[in-house]
């Protein structure tokens, strides 16, 4: 398995819709190959057509504000005292995070494909809240799928949804979070893909889906390369990007542009959720090395019994609470082009702590995830060493967590 | 060659001039045992027996089968019951064919070779598999072919004419029409006469396949829908199942009475 050079990786699968000959694929019901069949279509025309990147470049620049600032985290690097810290404050986006990339780029293939209702699952809300605006702002009419646990957890993004003129439909099966809420959302699909789309919030599900989303979130890296080269004059020898995985779309749009520097010099760490300290659930598929299986139409690795059930996942963020990980996360862990990790709710909310401390910086607790790493490994490293830490969502949404857990 | 035991149900009903009659229970709802029973007694009055085995994360069903298999997972269904479900039904002097229904991932888990295998020797006629769409399913139906197993393909009111005609050319015996856009259980939003209308158009494609047709089937709409090779109803056993058990009553008596309705319905 390797990656190849001169391709973008979302256009690295077999005509199956593999990667790596294994993950991805279209497990779907018959009534849904039409669709995804049109849909894979139009993007592909869409992406060659010179207008619309014009509109989207437009949206993203003046809607959703783009560039998001990278800056660099002094209190925070003086207080490790090794490698620099640095951050992209992604969560200065529209919204508060990096999902209204891909809310963005759906909304706008969903008028083109005259379609009126949109649809889309979240965990965290933020999928959703970012869908619904952009459904708003293009006079679309939206529905959210979300898990009941996650509805009382996340409440300030669901006030947003409901505020855009949003419908959030409650689901209440299984572990009534965003495994079910993806699920339900793709069974909403398949009785009403006619007159609907559907955007799935993160690089999961069918392989087209896969495919919009990375294409989209790679604005952030896009962005980053130029900041780079800005703040530096040239790419640093040592760079290590740091970034939360659920799904993956944050931190595949924040490596897309590095992909083919060399991993020496630019080197990617995905960060799972490891779930509590005590229990044995996490979400973390990736790196307590889960078997491949099939999760929403795909094949991943994937948190599932010996039968082919699959598990249910514990972790403090709502938003990296998924039993599965994008079909692109594990061909790049199985080519070695990235390496993964996981943090635990403790050691998040202890990140959390520490960032808030030393820097005017409000990450959500699936960065935390992030910032938890890079405060273990920062101090082990020298000054020329950069660290860059995805900051991919606002804490605003996690207020009632944090009062509870730390007492801010 | 000989002909199989599903080509010949469908033979058996076209003599009597109806169309077979198709029932889906999920393995282990409520009880193995209960399962094992309800197969046995709805046996006299179907056709051909589809028997789910439950997954917990379905994207193809609607709220009744998604009870029912949360039911029968939490009751501790495994592969192992569901094979000896079948392996004792198939003892059973009136047993039926009897096709398993389900997701890729459980068949995925266990091994290709080895589910078929299993299947074989526990006597499963057919395999039904949601999320395994034409061409990605060629290689295993071809397998399925060489166990003599019907790998049953499936259309939609989306899929294409072209695509029709290229899944009918893959297909063994029987193929199954989804009635309508929506998951399993969904009220019937087309009418009869538009599915009618559709399914006469695709059994033109090549009259010597046995077509049935699922998804928003009751008692209620069956009768309406006899001109087909075959009906299957599912979602409304399930819901049975459900109603039975809040009430207290025994879903296999409850199942039963239904089942024979149906079939006058349809004879």
């Amino acid at each position: 398995m390797k990656i190849k050079k001169g391709i973008s990786l979302i256009d690295q699968h077999d005509k199956n819709g593999f990667w790596g000959g294994k993950f991805g694929g279209n497990f779907i019901p018959e009534t849904l190959k039409k669709p995804v069949e049109d849909l894979t279509i139009l993007f592909q025309k869409l992406r060659k057509d010179k207008k619309f990147i014009r509109e989207r470049d437009y949206y993203f620049k003046n809607w959703v504000g783009a560039p998001t600032p990278f800056i660099k985290l002094e209190n925070l690097t003086n207080h490790l005292d090794g490698a620099q810290i640095w951050t992209k404050v992604v969560s200065e986006a529209n919204g508060g995070a990096h999902k209204i990339y891909n809310a963005t780029v759906h909304s706008l293939i969903a008028k083109r494909a005259g379609k009126k209702y949109i649809v889309g699952d979240t965990g965290a809300g933020y999928a959703g809240k970012m869908l619904s605006m952009a459904a708003k702002k293009f006079g679309l009419k939206c529905k959210i799928f979300m898990g009941a646990k996650d509805i009382k957890r996340q409440k300030p993004n669901c006030d947003a949804i409901k505020k855009n003129g949003a419908e959030i439909v409650p689901v209440y099966t299984g572990s009534q979070t965003l495994v079910d809420a993806v699920s339900e959302c793709m069974r909403h699909w398949v009785s009403n893909c006619d007159t609907t789309h559907m955007a799935v919030g993160s690089t999961v599900g069918p392989n087209i889906f896969v495919k919009i989303c990375g294409w989209s979130t790679s604005q952030i890296s896009r962005e980053l390369l130029i900041q780079i080269k800005d703040e530096f004059g040239k790419i640093p020898k040592k760079i290590k990007l740091l970034n939360c995985v659920g799904g993956g779309s944050s931190s595949f749009g924040f490596w897309n542009e590095f992909m083919h520097y060399n991993k020496k010099q630019i080197e990617f760490i995905g960060i799972e959720a490891g779930g509590p300290k005590k229990s044995k659930k996490h979400a973390a598929p990736l790196t307590y090395g889960s078997k491949i299986g099939i999760l929403h139409g795909a094949a991943q690795y994937v948190n599932q019994n010996a039968e082919g059930q699959i598990e249910e996942t514990e972790s403090i963020s709502a938003g990296l609470d998924y039993p599965g990980v994008s079909p692109l996360h594990c061909f790049l862990k199985d080519t070695k082009r990235a390496r993964y990790t996981a943090a635990s709710d403790e050691e998040a909310l202890n990140a959390y702590k520490i960032v808030t401390k030393y820097e005017n910086l409000n990450p959500s607790l699936e960065p935390s995830h992030a910032f938890a790493e890079a405060i273990k490994m920062a101090p082990r490293l020298n000054k020329d060493t950069i660290i860059i830490v995805n900051s991919c969502g606002d804490a605003q949404k996690d207020k009632d967590i944090l009062r509870q857990r730390l007492g801010v | 060659m000989s002909i199989s035991p599903i080509s010949l149900a469908f033979k058996k009903s076209r003599i009597e001039k109806r169309p077979a009659l198709l029932t889906y229970t999920v393995a282990g709802d409520n009880t193995k045992k209960k399962s094992l029973e309800l197969l046995n007694s709805i046996s006299k009055y179907v056709d051909i027996c589809e028997l789910g085995f439950p997954h917990n994360t379905p994207i193809g069903d609607g709220g009744q089968i998604q009870t029912s298999s949360y039911r029968a997972i939490n009751n501790g269904i495994k592969m192992k019951d569901i094979f000896q479900i079948v392996k004792n039904f198939k003892k059973n002097k009136n047993g039926k064919p009897l096709i398993l229904m389900g997701y890729y991932n459980m068949i995925y888990q266990y091994g290709e070779n080895k589910f078929l295998i299993k299947c074989k020797k526990v006597g499963v006629n057919g395999l039904i598999v949601v999320d395994l769409p034409w061409p990605d399913n060629k290689k295993f139906a071809k397998k399925c072919k060489k166990k003599s197993i019907t790998f049953v393909q499936l259309l939609s009111p989306t899929t294409s004419k072209k695509r029709m005609k290229s899944i009918i050319g893959d297909s063994h015996e029987m193929l199954y029409y989804i009635s309508m856009l929506s998951t399993t259980g969904g009220k019937l939003k087309v009418s009869p006469k538009k599915i009618l209308k559709n399914y006469i158009a695709i059994k033109k494609i090549n009259r010597s396949k046995n077509i049935v047709i699922g998804f928003g089937i009751t008692e209620k709409t069956i009768a309406s829908l006899k001109k087909a090779d075959g009906l299957v109803v599912g979602s409304a056993l399930c819901k049975k199942i459900s109603e039975s058990l809040k009430k207290r009553q025994n879903p296999v008596t409850n199942i039963v009475r239904m089942v024979s309705r149906l079939k006058n319905k349809i004879s």
